[in-house]
């Protein structure tokens, strides 16, 4: 029989090789975590999961008391009303939806296209009083957009953007654009400036050296910061509220709030609608989600 | 090719940094020449003026006969290598070295026999066909190096080329362009905050600070005669010992009684500092003939030397480099003499150099 010289020479029984229990707690321990990780799930998901089930209940099964969990009869009814009402013809809702789309796509097309050139000039290029202006900008950021609404009410109405899907646009990429111009040079930094200088040597201008070498290289960052910009604009209710009145020019949000407060309230409805409404943002953040990471880590890094 | 003429440059930022005070330069054609200074002296400035990629606040610059001051980078016909390579991350090595003449316009066949001349030149053979992300960075040096010269530029302009390499690869480098700047004989501006690199390299050197020209001159003369105290501090590792003296009995003396051999046509109306190589001095047993009593600070073992610190009762203690066989232990007293010519020595006030 082979004895291995390790065994041979050992002075006691093979010493147990599994890798020792976490010092503290053990299994108690693994109990108590999984234990407050689900009541903290079940309290974080529980809305959504309600506003789930809401929706595709009938109304008679939404205010049964108790509540149905599981044995109602499902139905996709209260998705039809949100986009087509009892004639046949779009509801004013889908009105809402497409002033969303219209209004956060080009609030944040127009930051982006304003913002990632200016950062760029912040970061490549000697400004007087860079650190004062860059701080200004920021600073536009400071108040939460209720603290402005009324002089911003009084100014729109004074030059007839009140009530236009312009006049929301406008606010919302200047809402945007200090974001875009803050987030966007920590990216710029990241890129050397090399590449541009060596690009003009070779016959290119400095734009088309930006365009060619910088820019390829910043698409990750311009897709993060694009997304939270989107998500910005897309969420906003309180310029949303008071800047419109019509539902010809009424967004989402205050259009599906506008439905709660009836004598009577089709929650189904609302519950559709609040789905449709965090379905788009939920599925581009979901595309662009390596970009996000990316984004978000990019800047921690040195070279 | 082509000499480069900078006269009365100066460049202020909008934010009101002065990068460039005052720099006049005058750089000889097929010349290998080194600006060299601390970081922030304008050597950088300067030389990205001399590209282009600045624009001066005022002065002239010409290149060969064409004055430059007006026309963007690409047609001023330098090349440049940067720092940081700068090589285009998402193109082939071959395409990297072919970018700059296919954005000239030139024929196929042309670009592709320059780029394997360059090739060759450079030894990048097996590496043609690899992005710069798989290049190490020795490697992405030598490309980037290959892309200046394969479009046969008036002049060569490098901004810390080696600096991001170890110190090995640095050496092996070093050689290789100055090698290079030798067999094709075009001008080349260096950039460097390396006195090594600057001395081994430099068929002139210019030394920078605060955006002036504090001493033009070849490596030898920069060395033996540093022309104000900023450069005697600069060049030399370690640096000259900068000591205070006075003419006494056809002599230099320090505080302590150190004496050096004046050099002639010393001015006698102000306070006077001369700057002594640490070879130029040497530790001795105590009392030995000529020395000054000291005490051993510190004793460095270089391996093939050993630099002593010596305090000789002076403010300042004085580095001695001496042969290993020289031994003495720290706090050991000793002698400090000194053995070489008349040293340079300087204005205290306006440190600049007088004799």
């Amino acid at each position: 029989m082979a004895v291995s010289v390790d065994e041979a020479v050992s002075p006691g029984p093979v010493r147990d090789r599994r890798p020792p229990r976490r010092r503290s707690g053990g299994r108690g321990r693994v109990v108590i975590e999984v234990a407050v990780l689900a009541v903290l799930a079940a309290v974080m998901l529980f809305p959504v999961l309600w506003m789930i089930e809401t929706s595709i209940k009938e109304n008679r099964d939404v205010y049964a008391i108790p509540a149905k969990f599981f044995d109602f009869t499902v139905t996709l009814d209260h998705f039809k009303d949100v986009f087509v009402d009892s004639g046949g013809g779009p509801t004013t809702l889908s009105g809402s939806f497409l002033n969303s789309v219209i209004v956060a796509g080009v609030s944040t097309v127009l930051a982006t296209v304003l913002g990632v050139p200016a950062a760029w000039a912040y970061s490549r290029f000697s400004v007087k009083a860079k650190k004062d202006q860059l701080f200004f900008i920021l600073s536009t950021r400071f108040m939460p957009p209720v603290v402005v609404v009324i002089p911003i009410f009084l100014m729109y109405r004074q030059v007839g953007l009140f009530d236009t899907k312009l006049g929301l646009i406008l606010i919302y990429t200047a809402f945007n654009v200090p974001f875009t111009i803050w987030m966007m040079k920590g990216f710029v930094d990241e890129v050397p400036a090399e590449y541009e200088d060596a690009a003009m040597l070779d016959g290119y201008t400095r734009l088309q050296a930006f365009w060619k070498f910088t820019l390829p290289l910043l698409l990750p960052g311009i897709a993060a910061t694009a997304v939270f910009a989107l998500i910005f604009s897309w969420n906003e209710f309180v310029f949303a509220i008071f800047l419109t009145s019509s539902d010809a020019v009424r967004t989402a949000p205050p259009a599906i709030a506008g439905l709660i407060g009836g004598t009577t309230v089709d929650w189904g409805l609302v519950a559709a609608a609040s789905i449709v409404f965090a379905l788009p943002v939920l599925v581009f953040s979901y595309l662009v989600r390596k970009h996000l990471v990316a984004g978000v880590t990019l800047g921690a890094v040195r070279r | 090719m082509a000499g480069i003429e900078v006269t009365t440059l100066h460049k202020r930022y909008p934010d009101g940094t002065v990068a460039v005070e005052h720099v006049d330069l005058s750089i000889g054609d097929g010349e290998l020449f080194v600006m060299l200074g601390p970081s922030g002296c304008g050597k950088t400035t300067t030389l990205r003026a001399i590209a282009g990629l600045e624009r001066q606040t005022s002065g002239d610059i010409r290149i060969g006969d064409t004055l430059v001051n007006d026309l963007p980078p690409a047609e001023r016909d330098i090349a440049m290598v940067f720092q940081f390579y700068a090589l285009y991350p998402h193109l082939r090595t071959r395409d990297n070295l072919a970018f700059p003449l296919r954005a000239e316009g030139l024929p196929k066949a042309e670009v592709e026999e320059r780029v394997a001349e360059a090739a060759r030149l450079m030894r990048l053979g097996p590496l043609l066909d690899r992005r710069p992300h798989r290049l190490s960075g020795g490697e992405q040096q030598r490309v980037a190096l290959a892309r200046a010269l394969v479009r046969r530029p008036r002049a060569f302009l490098m901004d810390e080329p080696l600096t991001n390499l170890d110190a090995e690869l640095r050496a092996d480098m070093r050689t290789e362009i100055k090698h290079l700047q030798g067999e094709l004989g075009t001008t080349m501006v260096y950039v460097t905050h390396d006195q090594v690199e600057a001395m081994s390299l430099g068929h002139r050197i210019a030394i920078l600070n605060k955006g002036r020209v504090e001493q033009i001159g070849t490596p030898l003369e920069v060395y033996d005669r540093p022309a104000s105290l900023f450069c005697a501090a600069f060049i030399g590792s370690p640096p000259m010992n900068l000591i205070e003296v006075e003419l006494a009995d056809g002599k230099l003396r320090s505080k302590s009684g150190l004496a050096l051999t004046p050099p002639p046509n010393l001015p006698l109306d102000r306070s006077l500092i001369a700057g002594v190589r640490p070879e130029a001095l040497e530790v001795t047993e105590p009392g030995a003939d000529g020395s000054v009593p000291g005490r051993v600070v510190s004793a460095e073992w270089l391996g093939d030397e050993i630099i002593y610190v010596v305090d000789h009762g002076d403010q300042r203690d004085v580095r001695v480099r001496m042969p290993l066989n020289v031994r003495f232990a720290a706090d050991a007293p000793v002698g400090l003499r000194h053995t070489g010519g008349p040293p340079p020595v300087y204005d205290a006030n306006t440190e600049e150099l007088v004799a």
